[in-house]
């Protein structure tokens, strides 16, 4: 290493993606890509600097090595305090994510074939307007080697699949999706998730459910039990809990763009942050499931764990690094660092951050309560910079009386603030409804970094939950 | 014409030769390349200090074969021999698997053309001291004041060609620096932000000035009730918001049904003081002069005098149409089309000071976060204020208030504007860069308050 540096880490990535598309019958998309290159992170004169290229001859490194040191020299030009780094141990090891069926294996033909046919099942339905599917793969080999001496050669397989219907009819625009929103579903799976989609399937529902909501009443607004399906459930919990968790927008790194968090040191241990019945862990092992947050070692060589977030409605860990840790009094890092490609700087991002199955059956949930609002797929969702207020939009609602699905809804939305709504959870489904969801584009950082998360949730009931319409009406 | 140093002609030309003969030994006559070459560095900035300082260098190749009614694209970074070969046969694979277009057109033709350059090699060769430094100075000022700055300072330079086997060749490079800042109090923020293709060294300091300042006038933020109020909005606001409604001014978002233009292109829809236009030689825009398929874009009458007229037209939509393709075509294949990316709002002549001076009771917001469509057809937004919202009472800023969630449909906003202040060259969070006024909006609809 050059003089000055304490510690240096690098990432060679080599990162495959197939993408396929219809839209109304047509292929709109059938591309794929490739990109591989090195990133370097040195810790010099007790400041960070970072490089990376695509250029990997032995001069090309060399030269992104160079401006690593370099950058962290100037670093020092705005320096506080010195970075230190919690121990980990060294670790030399090969991982690769479990995928039964290789979806590069799988022919182009093939993959094109069944999403035309959810196309054609979607459009058969009249009033429906515009079909769209969508089916994603992504490898992701990388060989993580630290100063320390740490060799880690992990290779990850993602699979994502999913459709919208949309229907135009008077001055509305109306849109459904299975099996979520913004794409589908994701997950560290092989084809064999396209296989357990059944996307054929629900196509005759979604275009159905599309058409019916021009007709459906208006969401009525004022306080209401709700009742939230794991899709959503798992993106609030990626915006209300996820987040706030990070401990590094709690240190003030992100105040410029991504915000901060109400979840001030202070609140460590103190915090009640949901009911009794609410447990959340942020967990990227294998043990948890095939997350888009799961992995063998983090991005500098943190071996992953699983952590308590809430235990029994109280606050209990946020999400870590080797650089934070000591801010909360650990020893370790949590293991939370990635980077989005080879191309980037590690960060704290959520592993698989998941609600714990609960202990009610579906029929507890739904009829725990004489009434309730039933929501479904996301729509839209917004929350402040802190995390404290929170507004989301869904696709579809019903109306449920006595656990019985009763008229359908339009436009539902509903708002909050963090806190108050998870102390309101009232009943969870047991572990045979709970799903480990995918968000593919959970954005943050500068230069901005696009991650994927992993969220487990089950159909839940909340108490109290402000509810209205988003129609302009 | 001069080259960057990032990306040749005579390089993109090579590189085209090597697709064109591979796809040829496949039996496929028509390929189209785009090829992108850039440099990034961003300096980082939090609690006062350095925190993360990163630089990149990367570039990409992305071959499109065509043949019949058949094409698909592959694309990497590995822009040697091997790579280029490798990516078309990729993308032949694709092709040959993937299902008929009959609506695909064959390949634009053409020659090179000399287009503007917006690149500075003083922004290009800032070095990461030199970043260093303007920071320190930016954070000793918002110190000085008693407050924590956060932020980043990165310079970039960028260049890109499109070349294809009919002899299209199009090619672009600029450069880019950008100062973000948010100076924080014990219990309020203020946020300021600018782009340029130049390099502009007063700018940090003075960014540095206007962040802190806000965070001082918003100390101890008072809590006001949600409802309708006179809000003006600072062009990064303007931004924001009004950023969102873009990409539905699209033939293909038209054509299916999904644009909240259709059944009212044509239509009076906003007021008469709203006009905005797409228009990359503005001198405050940046960005290449040419779409996905090489197409030169043409200036846009989007919205003339509060009426909806132009739309945006890639070759494919245009056919479809029956009109001319505007140049603002994504690489195909695609599942968008098209979209406006150069916009342009038309001021006015009134400033900030003087639309607050004109203020019985409102509020001045300074930026905007997190803003999603939650309606469709009026393009209704929720989001939130952040970093400077402040009141107004009886002509002056009074204090600062707690930050408010909004739920306003961006067409009523356009029909409620009351001023608009000279155009100027915004940058945001929540959308690209644009070329907007300041406006004051009567009747915004804030719908709940947050905790700080």
């Amino acid at each position: 290493m050059r003089q000055g540096v304490t510690y240096a880490d690098v990432r060679v990535e080599d990162i495959h993606e197939r993408h396929l598309a219809t839209k109304n019958g047509r292929v709109a998309g059938a591309s794929s890509s490739e990109s591989y290159g090195v990133g370097i992170r040195v810790l010099a004169g007790g400041c960070w600097g970072f490089a990376a290229t695509d250029d990997l001859s032995a001069s090309g490194i060399e030269r992104a090595g160079a401006l690593a040191v370099e950058i962290a020299r100037a670093s020092a030009l705005a320096k506080r305090r010195d970075t230190e780094l919690a121990p980990e141990p060294v670790h030399v090891a090969d991982w690769t994510s479990p995928c039964t069926i290789d979806p590069f294996s799988t022919s182009v033909e093939q993959n094109l074939s069944m999403l035309l046919a959810v196309d054609a099942e979607l459009r058969r339905h009249a009033g429906v307007t515009l079909a769209e599917t969508s089916m994603i793969f992504t490898r992701r080999r990388q060989v993580f080697a630290s100063s320390a001496g740490s060799v880690i050669d992990q290779t990850r397989t993602i699979t994502g699949a999913g459709f919208s219907a949309f229907s135009y009819q008077g001055d509305e625009i109306q849109k459904r999706s299975y099996p979520n929103s913004f794409g589908g579903q994701y997950q560290l799976k092989g084809y064999e998730l396209i296989d357990e989609l059944q996307m054929l399937q629900h196509a005759p529902r979604i275009a159905e459910e599309v058409v019916a909501l021009h007709k459906a009443d208006p969401c009525p607004e004022g306080s209401f039990d709700l009742i939230l399906d794991g899709s959503q459930l798992a993106l609030q919990i990626h915006e209300s809990i996820g987040h706030p968790i990070e401990l590094d927008r709690v240190l003030g790194s992100e105040a410029n763009y991504a915000g901060m968090s109400f979840l001030t040191l202070d609140q460590l241990n103190r915090l009640r942050y949901g009911s009794e019945i609410v447990n959340v862990v942020a967990d990227a092992r294998l043990d948890h499931g095939p997350g888009l947050g799961t992995f063998a070692f983090d991005d500098e060589g943190v071996a992953a764990q699983s952590t308590d977030v809430i235990r029994d409605g109280q606050f209990t860990g946020y999400m870590t690094s080797r650089e934070t840790a000591s801010a909360v009094g650990e020893n370790r890092s949590n293991g939370t660092m990635r980077a989005d490609g080879w191309s980037h700087l590690p960060l704290i991002r959520m592993t698989n951050v998941s609600l714990e199955p609960g202990g009610s059956t579906l029929e507890e949930v739904f009829g725990g309560v004489d009434q309730a609002i039933y929501m479904e797929t996301n729509k839209s969702w917004s929350i402040d910079d802190k995390r404290y207020n929170f507004q989301f939009g869904c696709e579809a609602a019903w109306e449920i009386r006595n656990g019985k699905r009763g008229r359908m809804l339009k436009n539902p939305m509903y708002s909050g603030i963090s806190t108050e709504f998870w102390n309101s959870c009232a009943a969870i489904a047991n572990r045979h409804h709970w799903t480990l969801w995918g968000v593919p584009n959970c954005g943050k950082g500068q230069p901005e970094q696009t991650m994927g998360t992993g969220h487990g949730a089950s159909p839940s009931r909340f108490h109290g939950v402000k509810v209205g319409a988003s129609s302009h009406e | 014409m001069n080259d960057s140093a990032l990306l040749s002609r005579k390089r993109c030309q090579e590189i085209l030769h090597a697709a064109v003969a591979a796809a040829r030994r496949a039996g496929v006559e028509d390929v189209e390349i785009m090829l992108g070459a850039g440099e990034e560095s961003l300096t980082r900035f939090a609690n006062n200090q350095i925190h993360q300082n990163v630089s990149e260098r990367s570039r990409f190749l992305s071959v499109r074969t065509m043949a019949g009614q058949h094409t698909a694209r592959a694309t990497t970074n590995r822009v040697e021999r091997n790579g280029i070969e490798a990516a078309v046969e990729q993308a032949i694979a694709l092709m040959r698997s993937s299902e008929p277009d009959p609506a695909l057109l064959p390949l634009l033709g053409g020659s090179e053309k000399a287009g503007n350059r917006r690149y500075f090699a003083e922004v290009a060769e800032t070095t990461p001291a030199a970043r260093a430094q303007a920071v320190a100075e930016a954070i000793r000022l918002v110190e000085g004041e008693g407050q924590t700055a956060a932020g980043i300072y990165s310079t970039a330079s960028s260049a890109e060609a499109i070349l294809n086997s009919a002899g299209l060749f199009r090619y672009y490079d600029e450069t880019k620096s950008v100062f973000s800042i948010t100076a924080m109090d014990d219990a309020s923020s203020g946020w300021a932000k600018a782009s340029s293709p130049h390099y502009e060294p007063a700018i940090p300091i003075t960014l540095a000035a206007s962040a802190a300042r806000k965070a001082r006038l918003s100390r101890n933020p008072r809590e006001i009730p949600s409802g309708e109020y006179t809000v003006i909005l600072e062009p990064a606001a303007v931004l924001d918001l009004a950023g969102q409604i873009f990409g539905d001014f699209s033939g293909t978002a038209l054509a299916d049904q999904r644009s909240f233009l259709t059944d009212r292109l044509g239509s009076k829809l906003f007021g008469d003081n709203i006009s905005i236009y797409d228009d990359v030689n503005h001198s405050l825009q940046a960005g290449a002069p040419f779409d996905g398929e090489g197409v030169p874009r043409r200036r846009l009458a989007l919205v003339e005098r509060g009426i909806p007229t132009e739309v945006a037209y890639s070759r494919a939509s245009a056919v479809t149409a029956g009109t001319e393709p505007t140049g603002h075509g994504f690489p195909l294949p695609n599942e968008g089309g098209e979209s406006p990316v150069n916009i342009v709002i038309a001021g006015g002549a009134t400033t900030v000071d003087e639309m607050i001076a004109s203020t019985n009771y409102g509020i001045l917001v300074t930026r905007l976060w997190y803003i999603r469509e939650v309606e469709p057809y009026e393009k209704v937004m929720t989001g939130m204020t952040r970093d400077g919202t402040f009141l107004v009472e009886d002509g002056q800023v009074v204090c600062g208030i707690r930050n408010l969630r909004f739920n306003q449909s961006v067409v009523e906003l356009l029909k409620n504007v009351s001023a608009l202040s000279p155009s100027v060259r915004a940058s945001g969070e929540e959308a690209f860069d644009m070329v907007v006024p300041a406006m004051k909006v009567e009747g915004f609809r804030f719908t709940e308050v947050t905790k700080f």
